[in-house]
């Protein structure tokens, strides 16, 4: 298992290279530069800058450079953002986005499996249609149409908590932890409740039965591993998109975390801005859909690596 | 130590049992008026075709059926009614009074739990044992379905076995607790002819030391003849025949169990005959024709075959259900 592990750590590599690579090329593609305003800049303090910043190398020149630098961590100056580091950027916006992100997905974990749980036990009644019927409505409204009717009701109707604004008090948290994870909610119920009612009429769980085991331990004992399986499966990108992916969500109740700073950067061409948070969001896509497989492995005996036999 | 005496109660008791299943086609009808009953020690076989009703048969009993399922009748064991009980009165005697040896092993066992989580949950869950009697207890019982090296197998996933040593791991599951009543669902058929002797004779041993009680499902009819004393045959979720072993495979009286018969591949028969077989397929069980089941592919029918046929019975507890084979 370790063995094997660090082998997919290493093959990690290649994949951030390539990443790298092809993000680094594209926004040098895009059209425009990191000093363009309004009114164009003299041609000698133009001049200035992009020999400070290494624009005035060559291309490739300045993909090597960059490469250094992040081999070293070292993700440079910001160019819109003037006194700032894309490192000191980073962690500053990253921690607000891990604690909606995170908070949203454990929430989505919990609730959608028991939703789904609910559901399939009582598959084809009331229950159940109406649970699918919320799940299918949460996955097709998208979140900038629920952000503001919950705005709406709770923030200025009823006043319970803050329309937007970040202060890391749980009010503050609310709303964006519940917009972001009520589409997950919706589809993790769905998945779940598809893989219990499978899961239920396999033979293995007519063998516990027989056993003269309780319904209930024949659930969480026999059926609930299984049935979590496609749902460990859907939270790795999930995760990640949820970390990342929040830029409408702190857009809409302004939050200050990482997915401003992204589109901010890319608007501005502030080069260094945008490679730092892309890079970033590709480590941690990868090493998060590299915890899972490790975690579905240990839920699947069948996929186990390096067997001792 | 065959101690069927006559006078003894019923174990179980079937008695006109119907077992019918919802489909979006209409009701599938797949028992019907079933009877039959064994005594403690007894071995009685179901034999038939598939979807002859012989699973669905035990399954009822079980209440095992699946949702769409239903099941009318009544199913005595012990005294009272299987059919009758909630799941919490059922789980009292499934898995400790009644056990259940599932036909394919491959599937059977539940592939996310090492071996000794689902036997010892047997164990612990109906004999109150603790952790290590348990764990003790099936590695004994391991080790007499001769499954080579226990202590370390039963620390294994299923998938690390083969299908023959599956379907051994989930026999001694069906033994663990010495139950009143085995029923062994095909238990055979996924095994080497070899192991299926070693298998077909533990459960003999079982019978034979704890008087229990064995219900073998099987298209084998060696198998059968092998362990069993009597054997019930059925078609189309109907008995038409039963009897000892010896009188239905040496004095069959129904032609459908004569065909069946004719059906096994011998040696001693010329090779320019060839296999028999029964032309025709059973009748779809959502429209049962009324009269005889088998008619329609009888070599034997006439029009009075149009009338459901009675129950025969001689004075040896043979029974056929045939207008014929009476005066033999």
């Amino acid at each position: 298992m370790a063995k094997h592990s660090l082998r997919r750590l290493l093959g990690l590599i290649p994949t951030l290279l390539l990443l790298l690579t092809v993000a680094f090329f594209l926004i040098r593609v895009a059209p425009g530069g990191p000093f363009d305003a309004e009114k164009a800049l003299p041609p000698e303090i133009q001049a200035n800058l992009n020999a400070k910043y290494h624009l005035d190398e060559s291309l490739l020149q300045q993909y090597f450079r960059y490469l250094g630098q992040v081999v070293s961590l070292d993700f440079g100056p910001s160019y819109q953002y003037k006194d700032w580091t894309v490192n000191e950027l980073i962690a500053q916006g990253f921690p607000v986005s891990l604690t909606v992100g995170l908070t949203a997905i454990v929430l989505a974990f919990f609730v959608g499996t028991m939703l789904g749980i609910a559901a399939a036990l009582r598959q084809n009644s009331t229950v159940d249609y109406s649970l699918m019927g919320f799940a299918m409505l949460g996955i097709s409204i998208p979140n900038f149409v629920i952000a503001p009717i919950l705005i709406l009701l709770l923030a200025v109707y009823a006043g319970w908590l803050p329309a937007g604004g970040w202060d890391w008090g749980v009010p503050s948290m609310v709303l964006p932890i519940v917009t972001l994870a009520l589409p997950a909610i919706a589809y993790i119920a769905r998945i779940t409740r598809g893989s219990m009612i499978e899961v239920l009429h396999s033979n293995f769980i007519r063998t516990a039965r027989a056993k003269g085991l309780s319904e209930s331990i024949v659930i969480r004992r026999h059926a609930l591993r299984p049935a979590l399986l496609p749902v460990i499966s859907y939270l790795g990108p999930a995760i990640a998109g949820m970390i990342s992916g929040s830029v409408v969500i702190e857009r809409i109740f302004s939050i200050p975390g990482l997915g401003s700073y992204f589109v901010q950067g890319a608007l501005n061409r502030d080069y260094t801005l945008v490679m730092g948070v892309v890079i970033f969001y590709g480590v941690l896509i990868l090493v998060l859909n590299f915890l899972v497989d490790l975690l579905y492995a240990w839920l699947n005996p069948k996929i186990r690596y390096d067997q001792k036999r | 130590m065959k101690s069927s005496t006559k006078s003894q109660a019923p174990l179980l008791e079937i008695k006109d049992l119907n077992v019918g299943f919802d489909t979006p086609e209409g009701e599938v009808h797949a028992v019907n008026n079933l009877n039959f009953s064994i005594k403690a020690g007894d071995t009685l076989a179901i034999v038939g075709e598939s979807g002859a009703g012989k699973t669905q048969t035990v399954m009822a009993a079980l209440g095992l059926l699946a949702e769409n399922g239903h099941a009318s009748g009544q199913a005595i064991f012990k005294g009272n009614d299987l059919l009758q009980m909630s799941a919490a009165e059922l789980n009292r005697h499934r898995g400790r009074e009644i056990a259940m040896i599932f036909q394919d092993p491959m599937t059977s066992l539940n592939p996310y739990l090492r071996i000794d989580k689902q036997m010892i949950e047997v164990v612990m869950h109906h004999q109150g044992l603790n952790k290590n009697q348990a764990r003790e207890h099936a590695v004994e019982m391991l080790r007499a379905v001769r499954i080579p090296d226990p202590e370390r197998r039963i620390r294994q996933y299923p998938h690390e076995f083969s299908g023959g040593m599956r379907q051994r791991v989930i026999v001694a599951m069906g033994l663990l607790c010495e139950p009143d009543l085995l029923i062994a669902d095909e238990p055979t058929t996924a095994l080497d002819v070899t192991v299926q002797g070693q298998i077909s004779h533990l459960m003999g041993a079982l019978r034979d030391n704890s008087n229990t009680a064995i219900i073998l499902i099987s298209h084998n009819l060696g198998v059968v003849a092998g362990l069993c004393e009597r054997v019930l045959v059925m078609y189309a979720g109907e008995a038409v025949e039963c009897g000892s072993v010896e009188q239905v495979y040496y004095d069959p009286r129904h032609p459908y169990t004569r065909g069946l018969l004719e059906s096994v591949p011998r040696l001693d028969r010329p090779e320019e005959q060839g296999l028999n077989s029964i032309p025709g397929n059973p009748p779809n069980l959502l429209t049962l024709p009324a009269g005889c089941k088998f008619r329609d592919r009888c070599p034997e029918a006439s029009d009075a075959c149009r009338e459901k046929p009675p129950m025969q019975l001689d004075d040896q507890r043979h029974a056929w259900r045939c207008i014929l084979g009476g005066d033999t």
